[in-house]
Formats: C-alpha cells, sequence, structure tokens
C-alpha cells in the first residue's frame, strides 16, 4: 500500500473524528436526556424477536418513544451484570424483564430505582403476586408477563389427559417423565405440597420442607430426564420417548397448533404461574420514560397484544381484556393457580439446593 | 536433536509474548478464582470481600467427595477406552500410504468441528427408545421390542469417548508416524506375531506419548460438563455440572470457585503422578 502525504492528515482526522463521535455519544449530556429513547431488556431468543417483532413497534408509535432492546441472558447473570454496572453509575438497560427471584435478589441490594404507581394508570387493575415491593412498601417491579408451567402429556402415549399432578407419583408412569432439574425454576416443591399437604404453607417450616422433599423423593423412578435444557425435552415429548412432565403452557400449545400430538393440562391443583416484573436499574437516567414504558405495557389493549403475539399470561384481569375464550385458553387459566414461593429461594437458596442437589443425585 | 546455534537473548525475548499471554489469560484469572474461592457468599446478593474457609467447609462432605471421585474415575476411565481404541487405530492408520490417511485425518478433524451440543443431541437420539439404534435390532430380530439406552452410564462414557478420540488419536499420530518400522520387522523376524510384536514392542517403545496422550484426554474429560446432563441420569453428573450449578444458576461464585479450585488440585495431583509414572518407566526402559 503506498501512502502519500496527503493521505496522513485525511486519516488522522478521520480517527479524530470517530473519537470526538465516540465521546460524544459517552458523554450523558443534555442531548443524550432530552432524546426520547429507552433500553430494554428481554430474555434473548423468541421473546425478543417476539417483543422486536409485534410490541415495541407499536409503542414507539403510540408514544414517539423509540426503544433499544437488549437480548438477556436467562438465570440470574443479568442480574449479576446489572449490579455491577449500577455500582459503577452505568445501566446496559433502562428497564428489564426480570424473574421474580431475581427481583427479591435485587432488593437486598437496592438496585431497583422505586416506581411510582400512581403514573402508571392500570396500576390498580394488576394482580397483587406480579407487584413486587421493598419491605418499606416502595415499588421495585411492576408485571410484565406471566406464564404457566403445566402437567404436559404426548397424545399418543396418553389419549386421555391426566388430571392432577399426582400421575407423576402414579407407579404406572415409570421412566416416563421429564422434570426440570432446579429447585429455583422446577416449584416441584409447590407442586408437592399442594397436591398432597394441602398447600404451600407447609414449605414455611425446615421440618415441612423435608417431609415435602421426602414425597417428592418418590418420583425419582418414574423420571427418565431432569432436563435444564428445554430444547431437550421438548423434542422427546413430541417423539414420545418421554411422554410425560412439566412444561411451559404456551410453547406446548403452539407446538399442538402445529400437529405435534402433544397437550398441555392444567391439573385439578393448578398450574404453576410464573412471571417476569418490568425494573428499572438504579442507574438508569430515564426513570421517567421509564415509567411511560410501563404503563403503555400494563395497558389493557397491550396485554392482550401481548398474549396474542407473545403467547404470554396477562398481568390484569380477564374482564378487561378482548380476549376470546379460546385466545385466553391458549395462554392462561382462570382457576387457582399455584404460585411459587419465590421468598424460599432467596432466604434458604443455598440449603434447598444443596438438599435438592441430595435428593435428585443421591 | 541437532545442536541449534544458542542464542540466548532471542529465545528469552521469544518466550516474553507467550509468557505475558499465559499470565494475562491463566495466571490472573486462576488467581482471581482463588481469592473469590475464599470471599463470603451473601444469599441473596452476590459476595463480599470477607476471607472465609466456609466455601472449602461445604465442599468437605461425603457428598461432594464421591461426585469428585466420580468425576476423576470418569474422565479416567474415557482416557484408557480412547487409549485402548486409539492406540491400535492410529497404529494401523500410520502404517497406511499417505495417500490412504488423508480421509481419516479429515474425518477426524471433522469430529473436532462438532459442539458438544450436537454430539450430545445426536447421541441421545442414536440410543432412544423411539428413534434410536434399538429399532435395528430389532428389525434384525435381536432383540424383542426397542429400549432407551439412554440415559444411562454407557451412554455418557460413550459420548464422552466420542468427543475426546479425535484428541488421542491426533496426539499419538506424530510418535507413531515417526516410529521406525523396523522395530515391528524385527520383533516378527524373531518370531512374534503382529499383535504380539505390537503389544510387547510398539507400546512398550511409545510409552511416554501414551502417558502424555492419557493425561490430555483426562484433563480434556474433566471439563465435560454438557454431556452427563444430555447423556446421564443425575448420579453421572459430575463436578463441572454442579460447579456450573453454582455459578450460573445459584450466583454463587465462591463456592463455585470452591468446587474448581478442588477439581484442579486433584487434576493436578493425577496428572504430576502420571508424568512421574511415564518419566520413570520411559527411563528404565532405555
Amino acid at each position: 500500500m503506498t501512502t502519500t502525504p496527503i493521505a496522513h492528515p485525511t486519516r488522522r482526522s478521520v480517527l479524530l473524528g470517530a473519537a470526538a463521535g465516540a465521546a460524544a455519544l459517552a458523554t450523558p449530556g443534555i442531548l443524550r436526556a432530552q432524546d426520547r429513547s429507552l433500553k430494554v431488556g428481554v430474555y434473548g431468543g423468541y421473546f425478543k424477536e417476539s417483543f422486536d417483532e409485534n410490541v415495541f413497534p407499536a409503542f414507539t408509535q403510540a408514544t414517539g418513544i423509540a426503544v433499544e432492546s437488549i437480548a438477556e441472558p436467562t438465570g440470574e447473570a443479568w442480574l449479576v451484570q446489572l449490579e455491577q454496572a449500577a455500582r459503577a453509575n452505568v445501566a446496559p438497560a433502562d428497564v428489564s424483564m426480570i424473574s421474580q427471584v431475581a427481583m427479591r435478589k435485587g432488593l437486598s441490594t437496592d438496585l431497583w430505582a422505586p416506581l411510582d404507581l400512581a403514573r402508571v394508570k392500570n396500576a390498580g387493575d394488576i394482580l397483587a403476586p406480579f407487584i413486587v415491593k421493598y419491605p418499606d412498601e416502595r415499588v421495585a417491579g411492576v408485571g410484565a408477563v406471566a406464564w404457566y408451567i403445566n402437567l404436559v402429556t404426548n397424545t399418543q402415549a396418553y389419549p386421555t389427559a391426566p388430571d392432577s399432578w399426582a400421575a407423576f407419583w402414579d407407579p404406572a408412569n415409570e421412566g416416563k417423565l421429564g422434570l426440570l432439574a432446579l429447585v429455583s425454576n422446577s416449584f416441584l416443591l409447590e407442586v408437592t405440597a399442594k397436591t398432597f399437604f394441602g398447600g404451600t404453607q407447609v414449605l414455611d417450616t425446615d421440618d415441612g420442607i423435608l417431609k415435602v422433599m421426602d414425597k417428592l423423593a418418590e418420583v425419582k423412578p418414574n423420571v427418565q430426564l431432569w432436563y435444564r435444557d428445554e430444547a431437550q425435552f421438548e423434542a422427546a415429548l413430541k417423539s414420545g420417548e418421554i411422554p410425560m412432565g412439566q412444561y411451559y403452557h404456551d410453547v406446548t400449545g403452539l407446538a399442538a397448533s402445529k400437529g405435534e400430538p402433544v397437550r398441555s393440562t392444567f391439573p385439578k391443583e393448578g398450574g404453576i404461574s410464573d412471571s417476569g416484573c418490568w425494573a428499572v436499574s438504579r442507574a438508569s437516567q430515564k426513570l421517567d420514560i421509564a415509567h411511560e414504558f410501563i404503563d403503555y405495557m400494563t395497558q389493557p389493549a397491550t396485554q392482550s397484544l401481548l398474549a396474542r403475539k407473545v403467547g404470554t399470561a396477562p398481568v390484569i384481569g380477564r374482564s378487561l381484556l378482548d380476549l376470546t375464550d379460546a385466545e385466553f385458553a391458549a395462554v392462561s387459566s382462570t382457576a387457582e393457580p399455584i404460585v411459587p414461593r419465590y421468598d424460599l429461594y432467596v432466604s434458604k437458596a443455598d440449603w434447598l439446593n444443596q438438599k435438592w442437589t441430595e435428593l435428585i443425585v443421591g | 536433536m541437532s545442536a541449534a546455534p544458542s542464542r540466548p537473548s532471542g529465545g528469552q525475548a521469544a518466550l516474553v509474548f507467550p509468557g505475558l499471554m499465559l499470565g494475562a489469560f491463566f495466571v490472573v484469572p486462576f488467581g482471581l478464582m482463588i481469592a473469590v474461592s475464599f470471599f463470603q457468599r451473601v444469599q441473596g446478593g452476590f459476595y463480599e470481600p470477607v476471607l472465609t474457609g466456609a466455601n472449602y467447609a461445604r465442599f468437605l462432605s461425603l457428598f461432594f467427595g464421591e461426585i469428585l471421585l466420580f468425576s476423576l474415575g470418569l474422565s479416567a476411565l474415557v482416557a484408557l477406552v480412547c487409549l485402548l481404541v486409539g492406540a491400535p487405530f492410529t497404529y494401523l492408520l500410520a502404517r497406511l500410504p499417505r495417500r490412504a490417511q488423508v480421509p481419516w485425518l479429515v474425518a477426524l478433524l471433522a469430529i473436532l468441528s462438532l459442539s458438544e451440543v450436537i454430539i450430545g443431541f445426536s447421541w441421545s437420539t442414536l440410543l432412544s427408545r423411539t428413534a434410536g439404534v434399538s429399532n435395528l435390532l430389532v428389525a434384525l430380530g435381536l432383540m424383542a421390542s426397542p429400549t432407551a439406552f439412554t440415559p444411562s452410564f454407557a451412554a455418557v462414557l460413550l459420548g464422552m469417548t466420542y468427543q475426546a478420540l479425535p484428541y488421542c488419536v491426533l496426539v499419538l499420530y506424530p510418535s507413531f508416524s515417526r516410529l521406525d518400522p523396523s522395530l515391528g520387522e524385527a520383533a516378527q523376524t524373531l518370531g512374534a506375531s503382529p499383535a504380539r510384536a505390537f503389544l510387547t514392542v510398539i507400546l512398550p517403545a511409545l510409552r511416554g506419548a501414551l502417558a502424555a496422550t492419557f493425561v490430555v484426554v483426562f484433563v480434556f474429560a474433566l471439563g465435560s460438563y454438557l454431556l452427563p446432563q444430555l447423556l446421564g441420569r443425575p448420579q453421572h453428573w459430575t463436578l463441572s455440572v454442579l460447579i456450573t450449578d453454582q455459578a450460573i444458576y445459584q450466583s454463587n461464585m465462591p463456592f463455585a470457585a470452591a468446587m474448581a479450585v478442588f477439581l484442579v488440585l486433584a487434576s493436578l495431583l493425577l496428572v504430576s503422578l502420571a508424568a512421574l509414572f511415564g518419566a520413570k518407566r520411559a527411563g528404565n526402559a532405555a
């Protein structure tokens, strides 16, 4: 390559310009505070794609606020990143969708900026379990979406649907089950408590938890697969290799609608209701815009849109929505759900994890 | 070896870059991990830089001891099976004409391009009840009804051996191809069968290479955390699986780090034993 003397200043000025541009972008100056944009973290993959395609464009059209969506990793890795960034006063995303356990862990370090429910029009309609508060009643997170983990079966192996979680304990189902491998995402303690001990209050004491674990240990001969990877179980359920187990209601319904021989059943004890909240990092400079975003996301029209396009269950009451019976049944149920005891996974995290690992490995 | 002209200054300078890389990407992260393993876990939060031995105390139990032993045993078994399959294979491969060796080597390298996920899913399909090899056996009249061979210990061993075999062959290949063919010929002239010549002459001559390969495959297998999950039952989960659980799902970095330190110490101990063994036997043979 030949470099003429003239090329030098050009190249350098280009570099200087680039450096100045980068500096301008990195400076949280007045310019940036005025632009109407928001960085929103949602789970990467299917969730982010559906939000990018169907939800964020509608929000931008309605409010004029541009959304930059950020792919969050699952698990608690995102919480760790947000926490470390917040210590340096940086917010990788202004608003993030956060799992219930991660929400509660963030409370202990004051990670979430307090939200003002008066600025969220439909705050009163949001069902109580979906609002997460600090001990002093400040609001840390507002329900974003909910989903159910249900009793799923392969329709060829099980021509009639089981109606109770107790099917997991049936000796006839030896080697037939696929269950989630972690105590904090399978919620099988709650399922066992509701099915055999009359409710999750038995989990209040260590003795109660151990009793429930003993009961749960009885399913071990029936379990063919303890899965961390959802795709592995989904494939095995479709092929009939592992014809029964626990899985997401929405994804199973989607597979059934494409002709796969699978079904998702709300057992008589209730499906497991899990959910995510919108929460704002305390390092975010855009708390006002974040309130507008949360306000939009909790409106009945948006909740209906989410149910139809993303397949999530609404966090506000059914009566406010314009969903048909079929559309509602595809994502939710009016029966009383099993609500996970998220508090346990924070206060007794290590003890539960240890006992659980011993339970399934031993 | 031909005596290379000594250039001490140039030789030292050449080592600076690898040294820096090793420092930046191995020594520093490893030091950080050791430091974190002594930090205090905050349940429901992260960790604080307060020195504690609690993470190590939690590991010192029969439960984790058994898992550590299982992981080491499984990795040693994988290394052993790889050698049992890989050594005769490489010996025969090295004796083929060059042109015939190439497709075999390309096929082995192709396995290396597969990710652990793909290997795990493929084997779990091959060993499944609905789509696996047992259906072939039923068609041939060898079995009454299709059976699932996974999850099982054999499936984990098979998957990990499959994944490690290319490394085994590629590490053995240079030694086997450099081996003087007259060694085997001399043994056979003296009346040994080909199999006997291989076992009593070729293998002892390559003891050092075999020991080195064992160590490489052993350490490689020790890090496997996906195949035991995909192909095994919970009792076949290795320590690496539990480390992943703690680090990613429980955000308990101090405990994950303490477990990793134990794994590194145990494997260092075994590797130095193996190296000692290889050096000693090679010395005796000389």
